[in-house]
């Protein structure tokens, strides 16, 4: 449910990610936030700026440097009555946790049959585009939505991001918030104060078109959206979809979108194979098969390791290749 | 090092107390309830095995021979307090209050053999091998937040101290000064490692000194040495002054699990002459036989009712309804994704053996 607040404020994302944060620390005791660096640093990217100061150390936590141990003692929290908000530096940092993840923290409902269940929140700062070191450029969400019992959400707008991430910490079950940080300051926009959610789930239209639909997420829906911004002028109307939630993808949005406009353009930054690129293919081939005119187009990146960052702009997947493929479905 | 952290024993291998002030702990009520409980684990785990032998269950993983280290611990806890068990550590969780139905069920596959009964905080099984030391320490956590005086007791094996999460467990139990115990049983191997592989320190207690936390090293066979030490491990977490590390050093007779042979790699000999010397509950029945408080009819009357709870626990086990495939879809999530709602459909189609091309979309 969307629901509107009366006051707005501007704020870029990583502003907005703070704000649903501040919201529910606020508004539940029960939240509490945690990881590497998130009290009186506020984080690496200053998501947690000031909430040590405002809730105290027992709310927002720094905890040793620690993946595995403080997503697994988060575990033991959230079934402990708690509800924890956990920061990973980066996405790229997560895998330590991977197992408490995998094995615990996504099983535990369906191990128990709902007597014990993990309604935590593990958020990351995901993507390449802003020249970081080695491995901190990861956009692994496939490991994780191919996990049974995970939640796993990319917002692309401020407005989404502090919808999500309250709609998230809300969620009875275990949610993967990952962040694009290439967004984190990039715009601003007005985002309602107090409490609101987007539903997990649900995509966004972020603009209606007719000839082709270009479906995308994250930090790449700024890239789609220039793409399509060019190709409007060469006079192919374009729909642009956000998935917002990549697990469970919002097979209706998509659906609807190929079907009215018969050609297909998946767009994400994370390598071709085993994406969830692959998951919007299915959805669209057991949805609209017959309604294609022609084969659907993924523009990703590729089989290899997200590269050094000198690298990075050829890695990504940019406005011109995202073009070629508009046209490559166009002139099927 | 080792000499540092001596083995710490109540009552010997012949039933002797071995410290006049224990006498006032060693009572014949206590020995008898130990007896009792060592007794019915026993007899549990031997009936595990044979159950598995006969395919009336699955894979079984046996606890004979750890049954002093279980059942002490468990005793020592209070009934709010939380349990971190690995799978070998029913004797201890069939002690602290599961049900035996249950655990039964567990081992023949069912996840409800996961579900604790109403108001016993016991997590399932940690399976990969030292995951559940973290969740031990936020459950914890959240206890000492909430400012109350229960802790957490965790269970893990010799082998488990090689694990990340081993180091991880107790170095944040440490600094949040949880109130948890890190119960280790050193049985000797992990599966087929035996310890001088797994680690070069030649005790498992000593590792706390890394975490500024006491460790303690107990005879994992010796009943009231290992609820003594527990006991204080946990008056230590409750009164706030953070978590313990207890090394029981124990054995275990028989095989990893079922699907193991121990004779591959260890001379089960030493398994057979460790029955004679140091078994746990020989040593409770030396020392009611020390103290004149054994009865043999009595002893007979606690086998005797063992078995028939045992037996009990396996009708119920048996009689249990038939698996029921909606579980597989309905407990992933609070509500099942459209993923699962139709892969739950097209499952029940397909069983219905309807042609899926003959139904409407």
């Amino acid at each position: 449910m969307e629901s509107t607040a009366v006051k707005k404020k501007t704020m870029t994302l990583v502003q907005a990610i703070t704000d649903g944060m501040r919201t529910m620390l606020e508004e539940d005791d029960r939240v509490l936030v945690l990881g590497e660096d998130v009290g009186k640093n506020g984080g690496v990217f200053r998501a947690t700026d000031h909430l040590q100061e405002e809730f105290g150390e027992d709310r927002v936590m720094d905890t040793p440097l620690s993946e595995a141990g403080f997503i697994g003692a988060a575990i033991g929290m959230a079934v402990n009555g708690l509800r924890p908000v956990a920061e990973i530096q980066f996405l790229g940092f997560i895998y330590p946790a991977y197992e408490q993840i995998m094995t615990h923290a996504s099983r535990l409902r369906s191990r128990t049959m709902g007597h014990y269940t993990v309604p935590i929140v593990i958020r990351a700062p995901y993507g390449a585009g802003v020249r970081a070191p080695e491995i901190h450029s990861d956009s692994t969400e496939a490991i994780f939505t191919h996990m049974p019992g995970l939640k796993v959400v990319c917002p692309a707008s401020p407005s989404d991001a502090k919808g999500l991430l309250i709609a998230a910490i809300e969620d009875p079950d275990p949610v993967l918030y990952l962040e694009p940080m290439r967004c984190y300051r990039s715009s601003r926009e007005e985002v309602a104060e107090g409490k609101y959610t987007v539903e997990i789930g649900k995509a966004k239209k972020v603009q209606e078109g007719e000839d082709v639909t270009v479906i995308t997420w994250g930090a790449m829906v700024p890239v789609a959206a220039q793409a399509v911004k060019e190709m409007e002028a060469t006079g192919v109307s374009c729909e642009l979809i956000d998935l917002r939630t990549l697990y469970p993808i919002d097979r209706d949005t998509i659906a609807e979108s190929v079907q009215k406009t018969g050609r297909t353009v998946i767009v994400h930054e994370a390598h071709g194979t085993g994406g969830v690129g692959n998951d919007v293919l299915a959805i669209v081939n057991d949805t609209s098969f017959l309604y294609q005119k022609a084969p659907v187009e993924r523009v990703t990146g590729f089989d290899s390791p997200v590269p050094f960052f000198s690298f990075e702009d050829e890695y990504l997947p940019t406005p011109a290749r995202v073009k070629y493929a508009i046209e490559k479905v166009i002139k099927f | 090092m080792e000499n540092d952290f001596p083995i710490k024993m109540w009552i010997d291998e012949n039933g002797n107390v071995q410290e006049k002030e224990y006498k006032e702990v060693v009572t014949e009520k206590l020995t008898r309830t130990f007896y009792q409980q060592l007794i019915r684990i026993r007899t549990f785990d031997r009936k595990g095995i044979s159950l598995q032998r006969q395919g009336r269950i699955g894979t079984y993983a046996p606890f004979e021979g750890q049954e002093a280290s279980q059942v002490g611990s468990a005793m020592a806890l209070e009934t709010n307090d939380w349990m971190f068990p690995s799978y070998r550590d029913h004797g201890a969780t069939m002690t602290f209050g599961h049900s035996l139905k249950n655990i039964l069920l567990f081992w023949n596959g069912r996840n409800e053999g996961c579900i604790p009964p109403e108001g016993k905080n016991i997590f399932p099984p940690g399976i990969p091998i030292a995951t559940q030391l973290p969740h031990a320490v936020g459950a914890a956590f959240a206890e000492k937040r909430k400012g109350s005086k229960n802790a957490a007791i965790v269970y893990f094996g010799d082998g488990a101290t090689s694990e990340g999460d081993f180091h991880e467990g107790l170095n944040m139990a440490s600094v949040f000064d949880a109130p948890v115990v890190f119960f280790n049983q050193n049985n000797g191997y992990a599966i087929s490692v035996p310890m001088e592989k797994q680690m070069n320190t030649k005790t498992i207690a000593q590792k706390a000194l890394a975490y500024d936390m006491p460790g303690v090293r107990v005879d994992g066979n010796d009943v009231f040495a290992v609820y003594a030490e527990t006991l204080k491990a946990l008056d230590r977490a409750r009164s706030g002054e953070g978590p313990t590390l207890i090394e029981a050093v124990t054995w275990r007779y028989g095989a990893h699990t079922t699907a193991d042979d121990p004779t591959k790699y260890r001379d089960q000999l030493e398994s057979e002459r460790r029955r004679e010397e140091a078994d746990p509950v020989l040593r409770v029945e030396r020392l009611l036989k020390n103290q004149g408080w054994f009865d043999e009819q009595w002893a007979e009357e606690v086998k005797k009712q063992a078995a028939h709870e045992v037996d009990a626990a396996v009708a119920e086990m048996e009689s249990f309804p038939p698996v029921d495939p909606n579980d597989i879809f309905d407990h992933v999530f609070a509500e099942p994704t459209w993923q699962l709602q139709e892969q739950k459909q097209q499952y029940f189609q397909a069983k219905k053996g309807v042609p899926v091309w003959n139904q409407q979309q």
